[in-house]
């Protein structure tokens, strides 16, 4: 009897591998790639919209269905559960945006033993969790962006101001690093960077700043403020010095707060990523990585669409590109997505 | 003889020191900085400064008892915010409701200030130290983290301190009635001259009749409830209520009082002082980022200005304390 049972187990578990066999064999050419997009969170705007980039993606490369997934809460316990359950089902590529750097390195290692692609995007996994980690833009392109963006707004002269966080933010440093080597192309030449002012992130010492910055430069053109808080302050500042239109702004804003200033024109347009482009080139990086077509190794070019070529480097570190840039015609949108997430 | 004898006891009294220091940095400024005396300017550093004159005063009265108020600056945020989204939810809610609703909750925040301090005895410093981070939580936690930003606010409540009545801002006038009405308070009322008596001497006070607790969760809730004020002032003049908002306040209140003459110890400093003190704090603001500095020393040169009037104006304390002496002796 005992015997029995075991060859019965023994014959269900045989049926089983032969099975699942088949249905790794069954997946030929015609049958899509399952390509995962693993948020922190379900139910947040934000995180909806890599799901929308992620459609767009797979929509333009043909064969393949980009599945979007998420935790009920924004855990690293929620995220490891879903992925076990997706080395389970035996998908093509995961794509996760991390609630902890380290804590999913374990079960990432597991997965890409299974055979199964992963990367992480915007909120990156340590090295090691993952082949390639996507992130939205870096200090070149954002420096160089908030020249441009500006230049664009004042005809290309006049003098400009900018708006900062602390004296000692690191990031903010770098940015102006970039503005003022972007400056110095021939284009600019009727431009000047004329101070940079800090407003410590804090709304009224901003708005005193940005104040300041039009009392003492009279015939200034522009402020930029790569700050959250301070390029909404310096908006108000504009407002309320009766500005707008002769001091134009851009910097890098958060869509949910900055609907105001730039639907009545004090912020034509500003920068900052977009959730949608994140999704669209993750989508692009694991197709890519899955049918082959590159390795993850550093100097590896992927063709991701609209977006450009985006450039595999050190560590497996890659950049995405420029942020985004909003304005009049795409703020309602992305103000409602963001207005989820902050 | 009598005019010049005149003339130096006007010289001892704090607040013409404090005015000739004004003055003094007024003109060093416009030297640097032409057109910072314009009127349109003026009346922008009135703006500035009527926020930090409305909290300074709250916490001279509590300091006038020899205590400090370190929840300043988490009372704004928090009545802030608190108003904000009450706007944000129910912009049809007229805006005297919502500015008296954050005005109401400052002064709950501050009387359970008062209520720690005088029930729990525990010291006022110890309690506002406490209720700083309490506060500046509860903010976090009633804001989701969230920030509630102009396009979120009704045109009417974003135009509380902007409005105008006979050419000046709404901000400033409020800031004028606060001051008046305090100053009546500390000087013609019996609670006002109290809290003068504890400060001068708790025991003697005591003695008298003073009740201590009945004056502390006055001078407590006064002070939360001139926060609510400026919380609502704050986040309606900037568009915007965010969870760091008034962050380090409470220092500059502190400074305004003691720049005005307000002793630490309690028990003496008046409303003129710290409405001067506020004042000159408000010019330096003000006048740092329009003064060609490298933003790296503003700090450094805001801490020394600040000492070196304080300094000037204990020592004219000081030579008046002697004189007071003298015409004792004689």
């Amino acid at each position: 009897m005992k015997k029995l049972l075991i060859l019965m187990m023994a014959m269900v578990l045989a049926g089983g591998f032969v099975f699942a066999g088949g249905q790794q064999e069954a997946k030929g050419a015609d049958e899509p790639l399952k390509l995962v997009l693993l948020v922190k969170s379900l139910g947040n705007g934000f995180f909806e919209a890599y799901a929308d980039g992620g459609k767009e993606a797979a929509k333009e490369l043909g064969n393949v269905e980009s599945i979007y997934m998420g935790p009920s809460t924004s855990t690293a316990e929620g995220q490891i559960e879903i992925i076990e359950t997706l080395i389970a089902q035996r998908v093509d590529g995961i794509a996760i945006s991390a609630n902890d750097r380290d804590a999913l390195i374990p079960v990432a290692k597991k997965a890409m033993k299974a055979g199964i692609k992963v990367i992480s995007f915007d909120s990156g996994i340590s090295l090691g969790g993952r082949t390639v980690d996507l992130v939205p833009s870096e200090s070149e392109l954002i420096g160089r962006q908030q020249v441009q963006l500006i230049a664009e707004l004042c005809n290309y002269k006049g003098e400009v101001g900018i708006v900062s966080a602390t004296s000692q933010a690191t990031n903010q440093n770098l940015w102006i690093e970039w503005m003022f080597k972007e400056i110095e192309k021939p284009e600019y030449k009727n431009m000047k960077l004329v101070e940079v002012v800090y407003g410590d992130d804090a709304a009224d010492k901003s708005y005193r700043e940005a104040v300041g910055l039009m009392q003492k430069y009279p015939k200034l053109a522009g402020i930029i403020s790569p700050t959250t808080i301070g390029v909404l302050a310096s908006a108000k500042a504009i407002e309320d010095e009766g500005k707008q239109g002769v001091v134009q702004l851009t910097g890098l804003g958060l869509p949910s707060e900055m609907q105001h200033y730039i639907e009545n024109g004090t912020c034509v347009q500003m920068a900052l990523w977009n959730p949608i482009d994140l999704g669209y080139s993750s989508t692009f990086i694991l197709e890519a990585l899955v049918t082959g077509k590159v390795e993850g190794k550093p100097g590896d070019v992927i063709k991701a669409g609209r977006m450009g070529d985006i450039v595999i480097g050190e560590d497996g570190l890659s950049v995405m590109g420029a942020p985004f840039v909003f304005n009049k015609d795409n703020i309602a949108k992305f103000a409602a997505m963001f207005y989820e997430l902050f | 003889m009598k005019v010049a004898k005149n003339f130096k006891t006007l010289m001892q009294k704090r607040e013409v020191t404090l005015i000739i220091l004004i003055v003094i940095l007024t003109a060093v400024v416009t030297f640097r900085a032409p057109g910072f005396i314009k009127i349109n300017n003026i009346s922008r550093i009135l703006n500035d400064t009527s926020i930090l004159m409305i909290v300074a005063i709250g916490q001279f009265f509590v300091i006038l008892t020899g205590g400090i108020d370190l929840s300043v600056g988490s009372i704004i945020a928090f009545s802030g915010m608190a108003a904000s989204m009450m706007n944000q939810y129910n912009p049809a809610l007229p805006v005297v409701l919502v500015l008296l609703a954050g005005i109401v909750i400052g002064a709950v925040l501050g009387a359970i200030n008062g209520v720690l301090v005088t029930f729990g005895k525990v010291p006022p410093i110890i309690t506002t130290l406490g209720t700083m981070s309490i506060y500046r939580g509860f903010t976090f936690v009633l804001s989701r983290g969230q920030w509630v930003t102009a396009h979120e606010m009704s045109e009417n409540y974003m135009n509380i301190p902007h409005g105008h009545f006979i050419g000046i801002s709404n901000l400033i006038w409020s800031a004028v009635i606060v001051v008046v009405l305090t100053y009546y308070f500390s000087k013609y009322t019996r609670s006002g001259r109290e809290v003068y008596a504890i400060g001068g001497n708790k025991t003697a006070a005591h003695f008298v009749g003073v009740s201590k607790p009945k004056v502390d969760m006055i001078i407590f809730s006064l002070s939360g409830l001139l926060c609510g004020l400026a919380g609502v002032m704050w986040t309606a003049r900037y568009a915007a209520a965010v969870n760091e908002t008034a962050a380090g306040f409470e220092l500059q209140t502190v400074a305004a009082c003691v720049l005005g003459g307000v002793s630490v110890a309690g028990g003496s400093g008046g409303i003129p002082g710290v409405v001067l003190g506020a004042l000159f704090l408000g010019i330096i603001n003000n006048a740092l980022p329009v003064v060609n500095l490298s933003p790296f020393f503003q700090m450094f040169i805001q801490g020394v200005v600040v000492l070196l009037a304080m300094f000037v104006n204990t020592l004219m304390g000081k030579r008046q304390e002697k004189s007071v002496l003298k015409r004792r002796c004689s």
